[in-house]
């Protein structure tokens, strides 16, 4: 019989410290399957992000960087600058590229660098403790908008994938979802595609992926992902923005 | 050998391009522009990448990539740029990434003014950025030893891997001097460290970044041993007349070319005076103080930064004082004679 279905060579046998429900155990599997399907996992070099993903290069099996917080862009162009043939890329949550990051975020895109890029969007920051992120919804509660995100005083969540589709450097943006069976299909076509555009030099490629946060949400792992499915994506539409 | 007119910022460049640096990142600034022109010029053409970056912050995080990538890399700036570049010199130094960075310092605090200057010798030889580092820091004095001393910085750099800093100023990145264009070629080192991709064996991790209970601190151990080791094995100056010298001025970079000037001027009329140039400034030449003299002059463009390093290597020893100005004054030929004359039979 043909073994159809194992554990990724380029995600290690470990378990991650992530929270019940978490989104990010899900994001480095697919990523990590999508590497071992294109055998790129000996040409990869990944830049982890600061978060909760802090050290993804525990769990992924190939070479990895890491980042200080927001700057992945402007360290992984210099790694790809510097090894063309190597396949490069960030993997950032949206306090890291959408805020203290944006700079690195916009020019990175700008300069039409060709690179991959994975943003989880989970509207909060979780590391820290469940803040405000730059994506957190109008009325959503975090430990820095107790009395939920009020537009007036905080501002609205900043649709970055949009903005970056506006660069001409940009080649490819796609927002995905990790709240069902058939959106985690989708999500994972996603990251082969932004994968196997930069193997065909085609330039600057973006996943944005809504992630659920339970811990942080106050939710159950089931009611965040319906809450990605009623509420979230409502926000951030989901599908191809370039 | 031929010599070529060349400025202090240019003879930095070249002599990153002669070390094998093939990766600048840079941001504009005065004045050190002539340096990030001069890699515009050149890196492509002979190999290497230019990146003008989008602010100082990305600059020299594009450095720690080139870096941890096993590129030689290095970034330039001046005085208000080199502070925004502090935090990623910290994570250089936490990841053990070897890097050349090149302050050409001007006025401050704050946005300042663009004179010459030496007041960031603290934030050049403590630990700039958070946490307990430190970057080994040169000094050039000439043209020929900014390209020198880059050329050697990058040596050091990938041997200690660490940050290594070139403290220069506005005025010796401005002015043009004759230089010897020496061509060692580079003297590369194999990076076994580095992230080229995992073929072959085990996926390599750049962090600085412990969590685990004593891992932080078993690092720090291990650089705290290796800054030992730098101390000891890299201290550098020049020294002139220490045998008979009553007064031994103290002075690096371009103040010491004044402090030469004066010390000429008096060792014609007679008096014992002697002189001590640091060139590298971390770590602190303390085996030039070795055998204290009666009276040391220490001079600088700051109100008394490596005042302090001198005051702590004598320990008492001897007595010290101190001439500087700061943002914009340069102490005068005439002002140490003054000085030296005042404190000579005192």
């Amino acid at each position: 019989m043909d073994k159809i279905y194992s554990h990724p060579q380029s995600l290690r046998d470990v378990s991650t410290h992530y929270c019940p429900g978490c989104g990010h155990g899900l994001a480095h599997r697919l990523i990590a399957e999508v590497v071992d399907e294109l055998k790129i996992r000996e040409r990869v070099i990944a830049v982890a992000p600061v978060g909760c993903a802090v050290i993804a290069y525990d769990y992924w099996d190939f070479d990895c960087s890491e980042a200080a917080h927001g700057r992945a862009l402007a360290v992984a162009t210099a790694i790809k600058r510097v090894r063309p043939q190597n396949i490069v890329f960030t993997y950032q949550g949206d306090g890291d590229l959408a805020a203290i990051g944006t700079n690195e975020t916009i020019h990175a895109a700008n300069r039409g660098e060709n690179l991959t890029v994975f943003f989880i969007n989970n509207a909060v920051y979780g590391m820290t403790g469940g803040q405000m992120a730059p994506t957190t919804l109008l009325n959503q509660k975090t430990s820095t908008t107790p009395s939920g995100r009020c537009a007036q005083s905080q501002g609205y969540p900043l649709k970055i994938s949009e903005m970056l589709a506006l660069l001409p450097g940009v080649k490819y943006i796609e927002r995905v979802s990790l709240g069902s069976a058939p959106d985690i299909i989708k999500a994972k076509k996603a990251i082969k595609k932004a994968l196997v555009n930069q193997m065909e030099g085609v330039g600057f490629s973006l996943v944005e992926m809504l992630s659920p946060c339970p811990t942080y949400w106050g939710l159950s792992p089931k009611e965040s992902l319906d809450w990605i499915q009623n509420t979230m994506a409502k926000e951030f539409p989901l599908g191809v923005i370039k | 050998m031929p010599k070529i007119l060349m400025s202090g910022n240019d003879a930095i460049a070249e002599g990153a391009i002669q070390a094998g640096c093939s990766f600048y990142a840079g941001y504009p600034i005065t004045p050190q522009n002539e340096l990030t022109a001069y890699m515009a010029n050149n890196m492509e053409k002979r190999g290497g990448v230019f990146i003008q970056a989008e602010a100082e912050v990305a600059a020299i995080n594009m450095v720690f990539g080139a870096s941890a990538a096993g590129a030689r890399a290095m970034t330039s700036s001046s005085s208000p740029g080199i502070s925004l570049k502090q935090e990623g010199i910290s994570y250089i130094a936490g990841a053990e990434l070897p890097a050349v960075i090149v302050n050409v310092m001007r006025g401050g605090p704050g946005l300042g003014n663009i004179a010459p200057s030496q007041a960031d010798y603290f934030q050049a030889t403590r630990s700039g950025g958070h946490g307990d580092y430190h970057c080994i820091v040169l000094a050039p004095s000439s043209v020929q030893e900014s390209y020198d001393l880059t050329y050697l910085a990058f040596n050091l750099a990938d041997k200690y891997r660490a940050p290594a800093i070139i403290l220069g100023d506005g005025m010796l990145g401005q002015m043009m001097e004759p230089l010897k264009l020496t061509t060692q070629g580079p003297k590369l080192k194999a990076k076994p460290w580095a992230l080229t991709g995992c073929k072959g064996r085990k996926a390599n991790v750049v962090k600085s970044f412990y969590l685990g209970e004593g891992d932080l601190e078993k690092l720090n151990l291990k650089l705290q041993k290796k800054y030992k080791e730098i101390a000891a094995k890299e201290q550098r100056w020049e020294e002139l007349f220490l045998d008979d010298a009553k007064v031994v001025l103290v002075a690096y970079g371009s103040m010491s070319r004044i402090a030469r000037a004066a010390l000429k001027v008096l060792r014609g009329k007679g008096k014992r005076v002697g002189l001590i140039r640091p060139i590298s400034l971390w770590p602190f030449p303390k085996k030039a103080f070795a055998r204290p003299k009666n009276k040391y002059l220490v001079i600088e463009m700051s109100y008394g930064q490596m005042l302090e390093d001198v005051q702590l290597t004598l320990g008492g020893r001897a007595k010290v004082d101190f001439l500087g100005r700061s943002g914009g004054g340069v102490p005068s030929e005439e002002e140490i004679i003054l000085k030296v004359n005042k404190i000579y039979n005192g």
